[in-house]
């Protein structure tokens, strides 16, 4: 029974379907739970959250990239699943934390001040999500001071930060002085992304990662 | 005498007239429900203050939800001028662009970060050392301040530009945002006589480049009568958002009554539905929104609807300029602004390919041909962009000239009347009467007269492709050709009124 | 005065106009004098035939050459030239005997028998007679047989044959037999043109050239030319 559930869940992953309405990658789920709907019923059924995370979703994510990475799937359906899981970890936020189950980590993410471009960081988000982090998006055209305070009282381990304009990009290494000023740097590492910047930009303002694309991004994020 | 551009006999239309009409009513409909999110305090107040509903809307930046009803956007539809004059500091190089004339105008841009350099290094065959080859040979770097002079001055060149969007983004060490537009204005300006729009980086400089584009046109009534310079911004980000500073930069052009694009571009998919009836009726709705604010601000303020939808690409989800869709997209727009007989801003040209080759020939021939042909009044055909609009490359721009030349004869108007015919009928009977029957003797009076296409420029000779160090030496030549500059004097009140803008942009006084 | 008429002639074969009523190369020609009403009052007034020929028409050709080679002339342009230069010489043939001034020889030319493609054959042509040979142009689909008594009876120093198809240009070899057979091979240099024929293919038939275009057929023909005087 728990066994077929946790399949289930993983075949919805694959499909990319987060609720019941959901019609996914073809239409053979159609009408049946969802990966969210399937959640709650594992949890009632007190299967283990930590089965469910890694025989469920993460199983379903790897199939989910390598179809990706077979050009079977586009971004939009890699995406899809990400919001699934992405949900699914919304679900399980307090069964973990009150079972003490360590989560991959807290990744708080903007756009920097002055630039209001988020197609990218909105993507990076939804697959880090999906990866099974904890993303605290704050936003477009945030303030430097914000990003610090954020910093301060949510201690991520990770700062995603976003540009797309040369003349924004110089405001990541703003933010990271600013981390310097308030003894926080060492606390999070610091990827950023976005079309203006580059590896050099990056070793530039002493950002610990320059990520091309979101994968790029989770790949980082492994290696930590 | 302005510019001829291109004019469409017949233009290729996709859309019943009745489509457009369900678009225009879809749009409508769009305005007030779900209506706009404006993260602009001021265009809230103007729209309310001429009956738009608003709401705050909660949350980290303040913006309100706006309800924009039909009369509003009716009647500014009803004082958006029908025709706009954009001029140049070569007065023989205005453009006049009637909305319900397609007249296509050819303009280049926008700014992209990064050039791309050509080199031709020899490569010899490892099999039969004595065979050597020369391949192009493309290096990225990021754009400066030079290259944006050098590209302004080959495009002086390029017969079938008609205007100048900056192409790239001056990236050098003593640039900063405070002396960006400046410096970008004067570079453009000083190395070409053709019309110039841009963006604008700061606000603050606003009334710089304008004093500039004053000292340069004669006055400020002169700047009037030739704007030698307008404006192009993204108020609207899609879905359906009036940004905050884009949108005070659009209020203050459009206080200043220089001609503004209001420009939205969404990509379907991921900012807009990708079925065109859904980002047709959402794009409509965005460019309606922006020109219904700018004659609010300003009754008859000069506009260009300005469209540049594109399609998601499926394996990264960034723009695909090189798909179909985009094509199809941007054309229909041409249709709904010519439905509102309001001049267009439309975008061809930009292509996915990163570098100029046999791919990016392809795609930009494709949608120039197509989007050309359905008659927008300006088009942003995007010369020498690659990758999306994120690198330039000046051989690439030389390339796309001639293929526009092809373009440009191929949409001329057939001459077939009365006296052509008889011409014709008595040139048959003289020819079928004699031995050889060879037309040869009647090609002559056309053979220099324009009237027959030239073969490709860049054809090489023999097995071997040369077509890019052939159109290599032919920018090498444009650019060994002068430009006229701005005379001694105006460059010198130029510097002495103008703040910010480098000293060795000085002609005059850096003896470069 | 005189000088001045071998001028024009010059001009005229540098404009390219036959008669008073063509257009030339420049604007408002039309009305003056052409090349042959020029060659006729030329004649008239007594210049002789050497310099109308070597000054007025070969020098204009000259020009006209170099302008194609410089780019400013396209094919048509030496076309008409040529066709001008062609017509004068038509005036001139019946004086040719007696003026001392060398004949450059007949050329018969035709395209073979169930070919009908004759452009590249009647350009050949033309610029063969502007560049002062006669020609003597039997037509497309001309029989062997035909081709066989045309060189009997006209003696002319070459004869070129032109065959568009690879069906056809086997046709070129049994001309050249058939001449051998009435023997008539020895008297005239045969040279032979056309999309598919080709250099290997003249040599192996036993043709004296080949001329891949019209400059090429004039060329190999100067050369057998001064060949034949050598
Ligand atoms: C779409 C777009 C817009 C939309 C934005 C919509 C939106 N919701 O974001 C609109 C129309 C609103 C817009 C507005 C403007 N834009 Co814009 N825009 C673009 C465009 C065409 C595509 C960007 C995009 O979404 N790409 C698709 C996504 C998926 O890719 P991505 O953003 O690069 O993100 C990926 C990676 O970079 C990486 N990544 C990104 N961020 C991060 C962060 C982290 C932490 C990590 C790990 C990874 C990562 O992962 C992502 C997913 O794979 C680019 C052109 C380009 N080639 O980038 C221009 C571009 C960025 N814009 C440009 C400009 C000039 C503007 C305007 C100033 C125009 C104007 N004059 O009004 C305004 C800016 C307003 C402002 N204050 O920001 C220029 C910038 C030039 C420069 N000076 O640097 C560009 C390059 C276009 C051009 N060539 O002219 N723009
Ligand atoms: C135009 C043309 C026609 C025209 C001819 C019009 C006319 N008044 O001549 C029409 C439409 C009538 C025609 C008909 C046919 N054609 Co046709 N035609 C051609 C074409 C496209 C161009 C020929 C031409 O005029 N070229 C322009 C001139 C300026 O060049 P040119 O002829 O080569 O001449 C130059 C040189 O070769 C040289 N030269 C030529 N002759 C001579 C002679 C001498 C002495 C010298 C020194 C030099 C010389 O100098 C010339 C000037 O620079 C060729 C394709 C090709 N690439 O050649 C096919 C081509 C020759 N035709 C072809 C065919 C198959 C036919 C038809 C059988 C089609 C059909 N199924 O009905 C018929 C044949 C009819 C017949 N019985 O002859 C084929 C032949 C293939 C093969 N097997 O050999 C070709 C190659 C096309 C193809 N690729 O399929 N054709």
């Amino acid at each position: 029974m728990s066994k077929d559930i946790i399949a289930t869940i993983k075949e919805n992953v694959i499909q990319g379907r987060k609720t019941q309405g959901d019609v996914g990658i073809d239409d053979s789920l159609a009408g049946t739970p969802g990966v969210v709907e399937l959640l709650q019923q594992a949890l009632k059924s007190n299967v283990s959250p930590q089965v469910i995370i890694s025989e469920g979703l993460t199983a379903g994510m790897q199939v989910v990239g390598e179809k990706f990475s077979t050009k079977e799937y586009f971004i939009p359906d890699m995406l899809a699943s990400a919001e699934a899981v992405g949900a699914a970890m919304d679900i399980m936020k307090p069964v973990l934390e009150s079972a003490n189950v360590e989560t991959k980590g807290k990744f708080a993410i903007a756009t920097v001040k002055g630039d209001i471009h988020d197609i990218g960081k909105n993507i990076v988000a939804i697959l880090l999500k999906g990866a099974g982090y904890e993303v605290h998006d704050l936003g477009i055209d945030v303030p430097t001071e914000k990003v610090v305070e954020f910093v301060k009282e949510e201690k991520p381990g990770y700062l995603g930060l976003s540009a797309l304009l040369t003349t924004t990009m110089t405001e990541m290494g703003v933010v990271i002085k600013a981390l310097e000023e308030n003894k926080l740097r060492s606390s999070v590492k610091v990827l950023i992304g976005g079309a203006a910047v580059s590896e050099e930009f990056a070793q530039e303002i002493g950002a610990d990662a320059y990520c091309v694309n979101a994968f790029d991004a989770v790949k980082v994020l492994e290696g930590y | 005498m302005p510019r001829k551009g291109i004019l469409v006999d017949r233009p290729f239309e996709r859309l019943t007239r009745e489509q457009a009409e369900l678009i225009h009513q879809a749009s409508m409909q769009i305005l007030t429900d779900p209506g706009l999110i404006s993260f602009n305090r001021e265009a809230v107040d103007i729209l309310h203050s001429h009956g738009a509903a608003v709401e705050s809307i909660a949350g980290d930046h303040q913006s309100w939800q706006v309800k924009i009803p039909e009369q509003l956007v009716l009647k500014a539809l009803d004082t958006a001028p029908k025709t706009v004059k954009l001029g140049a500091r070569n007065p023989d190089n205005a453009l006049i662009m009637h909305g319900d004339e397609p007249r296509v105008y050819l303009i280049t841009g926008s700014e992209t970060n990064i050039w791309l350099d050509v080199d031709f290094p020899t490569y010899v065959n490892k099999a039969d050392p004595t065979k050597e080859i020369r391949v192009p040979e493309f290096k990225p770097r990021r754009g400066t301040i030079d290259d944006l002079c050098q590209s302004a001055h080959v495009c002086e060149h390029l017969e079938m530009v008609d205007g100048y969007i900056r192409t790239v983004n001056i990236q050098d060490r003593d640039i900063t945002e405070e002396n960006k537009d400046v410096n970008k204005f004067f570079a453009s300006l000083n190395n070409n006589t053709k019309h110039f729009m841009s963006g604008l980086t700061s606000l603050k400089q606003l009334d710089n480049v304008v004093r500039m584009a004053e000292l340069i046109a004669g006055g400020k009534k002169a700047l009037e009568d030739n704007p030698i310079i307008s404006f192009i911004t993204c108020l609207v980000k899609s879905p359906l958002q009036f940004v905050d500073d884009t949108t005070e930069t659009f209020i203050e052009v459009c206080r200043r009554g220089l001609p503004i694009v209001v420009s939205s571009s969404p990509q379907a998919g991921t900012t807009a539905p990708i079925k065109e009836a859904g980002i047709m009726a959402q794009i409509n709705a965005e460019v309606l929104a922006g020109i219904t604010l700018g004659q609010l601000v300003k009754p008859g303020t000069p506009v260009l609807y300005g469209s540049v939808p594109v399609r998601a690409r499926m394996d990264t989800l960034g723009d695909s300029y090189g798909s179909v869709e985009t094509s199809q997209y941007n054309i229909d727009c041409v249709q709904m602004a010519r439905f509102y007989r309001i001049p267009n801003y439309s975008t061809s040209g930009v292509c996915d390919s990163k570098i100029p080759g046999q791919q990016s020939s392809i795609e930009r021939l494709f949608s120039d041909m197509v989007v050309t042909m359905s008659g927008p009044q300006y088009l942003h055909c995007a010369f020498g962009l690659l990758d999306c609009n994120s690198v330039f490359c000046l051989l690439q721009a030389v390339l796309d000239d001639t293929h526009f030349k092809m373009i440009e004869f191929f949409l001329r108007q057939p001459r077939v009347d009365q006296p052509e015919l008889e011409a014709m009928l008595k040139q048959i009977r003289d020819v079928v009467a004699t031995s050889q029957k060879l037309y040869i003797g009647h090609i002559r009076p056309v053979l220099r007269s324009g009237e027959i296409s030239g073969v490709y420029p860049f054809e090489g000779s023999g097995e071997a492709d040369d077509v890019f160090e052939l159109a290599h030496e032919r920018m090498k030549e444009l650019l060994a050709r002068p430009v006229e500059h701005i005379d001694r004097e105006t460059t010198a009140r130029i510097f002495e009124e103008i703040p910010g803008i480098l000293p060795r942009l000085n002609i005059y006084e850096s003896g470069s | 005065m005189p000088e001045d008429i071998i001028n024009l002639i010059q001009e005229s074969v540098i404009q390219g106009r036959i008669y008073k009523d063509d257009e030339g190369m420049d604007e408002g020609m039309v009305g003056q004098p052409g090349v042959t009403e020029l060659v006729e009052s030329a004649l008239a007034s007594g210049l002789s035939i050497q310099s109308i020929i070597t000054k007025g028409l070969s020098g204009g050709m000259n020009i006209v050459g170099q302008k194609f080679e410089a780019g400013e002339y396209f094919i048509p342009d030496m076309l008409a030239s040529a066709q001008a230069v062609g017509a004068a010489m038509e005036i001139l043939e019946p004086y040719l005997a007696g003026s001392g001034v060398n004949a450059k020889g007949k050329i018969i030319v035709a395209t073979v028998k169930d070919d009908l493609h004759d452009i590249g054959k009647n350009i050949v042509s033309i610029l063969l007679r502007g560049a002062g040979y006669t020609v003597k142009d039997l037509g497309n689909n001309i029989d062997t047989q035909a081709i066989v008594d045309a060189v009997r009876e006209e003696k002319p120093q070459f004869l070129g044959l032109s065959a568009l198809l690879t069906s056809t240009m086997a046709r070129m070899a049994d001309v050249i037999q058939m001449l051998e057979q009435n023997g008539l091979r020895d008297q005239v240099k045969i040279i032979v043109g056309g999309a598919p024929v080709s250099e290997e293919f003249a040599k192996s038939i036993g043709a004296d050239g080949y001329g891949a275009d019209g400059f090429q057929a004039l060329a190999v023909v100067e050369a057998l030319t001064s060949g034949t005087e050598n």
